[in-house]
């Protein structure tokens, strides 16, 4: 029976359109095996940048002049060396560390940020929540790289200075969704009751409001170190960022672009790379998303 | 308006698969059966109903929220979601304008769509969202026009005037080109009519037209049908759970429970002496005016719910609610709808002796 | 429309004013200040130092000191670039040409095929077309717009020979296929993110859009599919999209500095970048809150033309 389509009124109509098309397996899939095989990549991704370096017979910063622009699966080095015939592999890890753990570092601040400032502006409400709200829609106007190059020009860029610095871009987003989950909890009936039996501000905030918004909390949190990372990679390639000779992906790329014809995986690789963590962190974010709250599935 | 009681006893189980339609029927179902594939399971939403519609008839469908009367309404216009999430069987057979039967199950799409919005319409629930916001009200009403029927744009328009006008709402032209919001609820349920009517359809199915509406907008748009009916003599499937609307408007009623009819019969025949006992709850249920111009207060709601689709009860629907229940006869089987006099049928297994042993 | 107009335009006069508080700030906590560009040399002795921030004004209170660096602001004096001598509005405007020519061909680009996509993706949900969609716009998500840049740059410049490796034309020649024959790559590279982004937005509108009673209608009526799909599902889906095009600016803004640094492109990305090189302060104050203000005025168009195009908010 091919009949056409339509929603009709009652419970769960699912949108009629499409629903010809709907494979549950897809749909399995997309849920959970990408979030799983994000969750994986950045286990050993990590692990591999922790534990690697040791393993190695090369280190990052070993110059083996002779041994220039030596092509990946050529010899010794798996995945060659560079201008100054340093390995890759080792390199690549190592500018791992520092690029994991800016985006995780970046991620913690960012999150605190924006949670504080949306718990204050979600619970106060009125003027000061109008001022925090409207703060993060100004700072929200600033381009991200426009706004990062324009301060980290202008001081020295150190790794923890770059770490701030992303976090103070990113944290909007996340004030945002916390202040509207807070705003929304606020009005229900337990945090009615623990403000009616004198608990204190903060303590309703933290203890009865907080846990409440964590889905979302903990999605943006997933999203945020994707985005961290971009970043760094940007103005690092960009020459802002992470300084040589501390490696990055970013930097890595830095002046890859003159090797282009000569030696393109000084280019591929570390873009790779950063493409394959960013992805696994959307991925996982994307899972949680679907896993935390079943109504949405868009974006 | 009321129905005249043919002199048929039929007592026997009734079959109503006669390979012809009877000139007058427009519209006959056949254990038309509708059910949705869910995570938890298959959920039979209609099963086995049977009914037919003359020309010029008013047929109404009542039951509770969830017995089932959008799904069949929409099943018979093939609005339900596609095939693998929602099955449809049965029959269905309509008597379009050049008096030709279509099997409407079985039409391939395109001859589907040519049918639907012309030989036969519908009138949905929700007036306040069932028109598209962005596109103008004469524009909307013009566009079915157009599709079934050879006339220009222009001609479209104009005769998406006249409906306008033919439904009652005043100031044409300023309206023709008014959106949606800018209409009140009534207004666009007028507009929704206009829509439906505009092919002058043999069959118009309205979906609780007026239950989201205010009581003498109600009574505007129910005499505004009735109108149109006189006029142009199409049948009409009337969906609701308000039987004073019932009362005031059909000829003939199923009520619907759980997805199957369980008592059908002649307005005036069933009013004064239903007999499923799903149906005497159902009038007992109806707040009466006529008590020294009071409300009842008391409300004698039938007691439990609708049952759990997915865990229908063995035998009568009804009979975890019922409390004429006798568990040897109404639990074995599913009770047939049987013939309980003139055009009058009911699924009950008991209907007979309840029907001596009650008071008039 | 009249009340919706003036709300949303004081609305913005208010981001505005916040936004030049925040660029002010930048401006003056900055180690060094607005005075590191003379600091960075390491020529100027402490008094001399000292001397210029009197001539500079920077003694003053702060408050003062904004209020005036605000009123030039809006007065469109935006100080004179360090490195071209030239008032910086007018370096700006420049370099913009390219910026938007950039950004407007990429942005139809990344609307044409990102909207189909979404559209498609929604009708067919969890096909595999709208699966294979779904992953990629992730990943294009994912991917550094540099390094999109520097692939495109290797396969289509460096590989095939198809493409220029960067600049806007050809020296000497600059006639309109070269223009666009320049323009590919970069259109292309900076379109990835936003095609993406379009798709799932478009995706999420349309899966919403058909879940509507008047899809229903439209279909009880008996016109032909591609009809319901296309006047009422997709216009109505349409309509979000708006918005979305003035929440994308900023994400767009940032591509275009990264695509226009990869591709030697000579907009205002670049120009901000060199500025940065040379510690242009002005220069780089100035696209800053120029791009901010781009930003705003974006989201404040998008707002009017959302509220043209929706019927219930132009005749409200
Ligand atoms: N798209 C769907 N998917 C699954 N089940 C559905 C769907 N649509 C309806 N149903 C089920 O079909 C049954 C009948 O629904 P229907 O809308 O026909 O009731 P109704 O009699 O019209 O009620 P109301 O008076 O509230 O309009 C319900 O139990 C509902 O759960
Ligand atoms: S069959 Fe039995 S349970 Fe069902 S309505 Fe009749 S008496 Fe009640
Ligand atoms: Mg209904």
């Amino acid at each position: 029976m091919t009949s056409p389509v339509g929603a009709i009124d009652g419970p769960p109509a699912k949108p009629a359109l499409t629903s010809r098309w709907d494979s549950p397996a897809l749909r399995r899939f997309r849920r959970h095996r990408l979030a799983v095989f994000g969750a994986v990549t950045i286990l050993v991704l990590t692990l591999a940048c922790i534990v690697g370096p040791f393993l190695l017979p090369f280190t990052d910063t070993f110059i083996d002049i002779r041994q220039r622009f030596a092509p990946p699966l050529s010899g010794a080095h798996v995945l060659g060396t560079d201008q100054l015939g340093r390995d890759m592999l080792a390199r690549l890890l190592m500018a791992g560390r520092i690029s994991l753990a800016v985006g995780f570092a970046a991620m913690a601040i960012s999150m605190v940020i924006g949670v504080c400032v949306g718990l204050v502006a979600g619970y106060y409400g009125g003027a000061i929540g109008a001022v925090l709200m409207r703060f993060v829609d100004a700072m929200l106007c600033f381009p991200s790289i426009f706004l990062l190059l324009a301060v980290s020009a202008f001081i020295h860029p150190g790794v923890e200075t770059i770490i701030l610095l992303i976090a103070f871009t990113a944290w909007m987003e996340v004030a945002r969704i916390v202040e509207a989950q807070i705003k929304a909890l606020r009005e229900r009936d337990f945090a009615v009751a623990a403000e009616a039996l004198g608990a204190s501000d903060a303590r309703v905030m933290i203890r009865e409001l907080l846990p409440n918004a964590i889905a979302p909390i903990v999605v943006a949190a997933t999203l945020n170190v994707a985005h961290a990372i971009l970043a760094e990679s940007y103005i690092s390639f960009l020459g802002y960022g992470i300084q040589p000779p501390t490696p990055s992906w970013g930097n890595m790329l830095d002046n890859a672009q003159g090797y282009l014809t000569s030696a393109p995986w000084l280019a591929m690789l570390p873009g790779a790379m950063i493409t394959l963590a960013v992805t696994s962190f959307n991925f996982i974010g994307d899972g949680l998303r679907d896993a935390l709250d079943p109504r949405t599935d868009a974006r | 308006m009321t129905a005249t009681p043919a002199l048929v006893p039929a007592m026997a189980p009734v079959t109503r698969s006669a390979a012809s339609m009877a000139e007058d029927v427009v519209l006959d179902v056949e254990d038309l059966s509708v059910s949705f594939v869910s995570p938890q399971g298959i959920v039979p939403a209609a099963r086995e109903v049977s009914f037919e519609v003359r020309r010029g008839e008013t047929l109404a469908m009542v039951g509770e929220s969830g017995s089932g009367k959008s799904v069949t309404s929409l099943a018979i216009l093939r609005l339900t979601p596609p095939a693998p999430q929602c099955r449809i069987e049965g029959r269905v057979r309509l008597r379009a304008g050049d008096r030709r039967v279509h099997d409407l199950l079985a039409l391939p799409e395109a001859r589907m769509r040519e049918l639907r919005g012309s030989a036969a319409a519908m009138v949905f629930q929700e007036p306040m969202t069932s028109l598209n916001p962005v596109h103008k009200i004469g524009d909307q009403i013009a566009e079915a026009v157009r599709f079934h029927s050879a006339l220009s744009k222009r001609g479209a328009l104009d005769r998406a005037a006249e409906l306008l006008d033919l439904v009652g709402i005043p100031d044409v032209r300023r309206r023709m080109s008014s959106y949606p919001h800018q209409l009140s609820g009534g207004m666009r349920q007028r507009v929704m009519i206009a829509i439906a009517l505009s092919c002058e359809p043999v069959l118009l199915i309205a979906d609780e037209p007026t239950t989201a509406l205010d009581v003498t907008i109600q009574a505007q748009i129910l005499e505004l049908l009735h109108d149109l009916q006189q006029r142009t003599q199409m049948a009409l499937l009337f969906i609701t759970h308000n039987l004073g609307v019932v009362a005031e408007i059909a000829d003939r009623v199923i009520v619907m429970y759980a997805g199957r009819v369980v008592e059908e019969a002649a307005v005036l025949p069933l009013f004064k002496r239903p007999l499923m006992p799903y149906t005497q709850g159902l009038l007992r249920s109806v707040p009466r005016l006529d008590l020294a111009g009071r409300r009842c207060d008391e409300l004698a709601a039938i007691p439990g719910n609708v049952p759990d689709p997915l865990a229908l009860p063995p035998g009568c629907s009804f009979a975890p609610r019922c409390a004429h229940r006798v568990p040897e006869l109404c639990d074995a089987r599913v009770p047939l709808l049987e013939g309980a006099g003139a055009e009058h049928f009911v699924r009950c297994a008991r209907w007979a002796s309840l029907a001596e042993g009650a008071p008039p | 429309m009249g009340s919706f107009l003036a709300r949303r335009v004081g609305q913005a006069g208010v981001l505005l004013l916040i936004v030049s508080i925040i660029g002010f700030s930048i401006l003056h906590l900055a180690p060094g200040g607005p005075l590191s560009q003379f600091a960075a040399t390491g020529d100027m002795t402490q008094e001399d130092l000292d001397r210029v921030a009197r001539q500079m004004g920077l003694d003053r209170p702060l408050p003062v000191q904004y209020a005036e660096w605000l009123w030039r602001l809006l007065q469109g004096d935006w100080g004179v670039s360090y490195r071209d001598k030239q008032p910086v509005l007018r370096v700006i405007g420049s370099h913009l040409g390219a910026t938007l020519e950039l950004m407007l061909s990429s942005t139809l680009l990344a609307m044409m095929i990102g909207c189909w996509i979404g559209v498609l993706g929604a009708i067919r949900r969890y096909s595999v077309f709208d699966t294979l969609a779904t992953v990629g716009a992730m990943i294009a998500l994912s991917i550094p717009t540099f390094w999109f840049g520097l692939v495109v740059i290797y396969v289509f410049s460096v590989g095939l020979g198809w493409l220029p490796a960067g600049n806007r034309y050809t020296i000497g020649d600059g006639s309109w296929s070269d223009r666009l024959h320049h323009l590919i790559g970069p259109c292309i590279v900076l379109a990835l993110v936003s095609t993406a982004v379009w798709s799932r937005y478009m995706r999420s509108s349309m899966l919403d859009v058909i879940n509507h009673d008047y899809i229903r209608t439209a279909r009880s009526k008996g016109i032909p599919e591609r009809r319901i799909l296309f006047q009422h599902a997709v216009r109505n889906a349409l309509l979000p999209m708006i918005t979305i095009a003035g929440l994308h600016l900023p994400t767009l803004l940032s591509g275009a500095l990264v695509t226009e640094t990869v591709f030697t492109w000579p907009g205002m990305g670049r120009l901000f970048l060199d500025s940065i090189g040379y510690r242009d302060y002005p220069t780089v104050m100035g696209i800053l809150m120029f791009t901010a203000m781009l930003v705003l005025l974006g989201s404040l168009l998008a707002d009017l033309l959302y509220g043209v195009a929706d019927p219930r908010i132009r005749t409200a």
